[in-house]
């Protein structure tokens, strides 16, 4: 698939489901998106945290008991991951929130909508939600869902890959 | 040819930037945006975005902290 015409492409893996590391990818991923790129992100393990939606669709999704318990230790929206320093049981990223909110920076939910208003493009790996009991009905709508070779492709030709971990 | 203005004071990165983008879509070659930023990012960040899209930066000043931007789009 090349694009050597088209727009240049940046492509973000988000592994952690950190609220401060997902944040800096969603700026990146806006930012480039603003910069005129195209931009991919792919979702992957503790990541897709980030992309799940309130709501009752998990109730109906089908998990081992393990899965289960997985499910009820992550967080169930992007507004309730932790931090991935001095979180203090959420103490951290409630102080962390409230900061932002008084400097007027973007929350993560609103970044998340402006990606999708950019048309940022969002994978979540399916190899990823089935081993961990998630639903495609407990992800936003913007989500599409497909494999590593999906991201692959894209990232092939990209003049930006970035992995937060 | 349009002169458009657009008030980014107040907002943090990445949003002054995402607005300019936002905005420069609806806009046709020659038109002129202008555009103040009070984040203290905005004056390197500006110029970057500009040179990205090829657009030109007629000028940037700064006066009490806020910045203005005035861009001519390619």
């Amino acid at each position: 698939m090349g694009n050597e015409d088209g727009p240049k492409q940046a492509t973000i893996i988000v592994f952690s489901g950190a609220l401060d590391k997902v944040m800096a990818g969603f700026i990146i991923a806006t930012t480039a998106a603003a910069m005129g790129m195209e931009v991919t992100m792919f979702f992957t393990f503790w990541g897709l945290s980030a992309l799940k939606q309130d709501g009752p669709a998990a109730a109906d999704c089908e998990r081992n008991w393990m899965q289960k318990m997985l499910g009820m230790m992550l967080p169930r929206r992007a507004a309730d991951l932790p931090l991935s320093q001095l979180n203090m049981g959420g103490m951290g990223a409630g102080m962390l929130k409230q900061i932002m909110a008084q400097k007027n920076f973007s929350s993560l939910p609103e970044l998340i909508e402006t990606a999708i208003d950019l048309e940022v493009r969002m994978i979540a790996c399916q190899m990823s939600m089935d081993a961990m009991g998630i639903c495609r009905e407990e992800l936003i709508d913007a989500v599409e869902v497909a494999g590593a070779a999906t991201y692959v492709g894209v990232a092939q030709d990209a003049a930006i890959n970035l992995f937060i971990s | 040819m349009a002169d458009e203005t657009l008030d980014c004071k107040g907002l943090a990165c990445p949003m002054p930037i995402v607005k300019m983008a936002k905005q420069a879509k609806l806009m046709e070659p020659g038109d002129t945006l202008t555009v103040q930023a009070d984040d203290p990012g905005f004056e390197p960040d500006v110029q970057a975005w500009v040179s990205a899209q090829g657009h030109e930066l007629v000028s940037l000043d700064e006066a009490d902290g806020v910045f203005t931007a005035v861009i001519e789009i390619k």
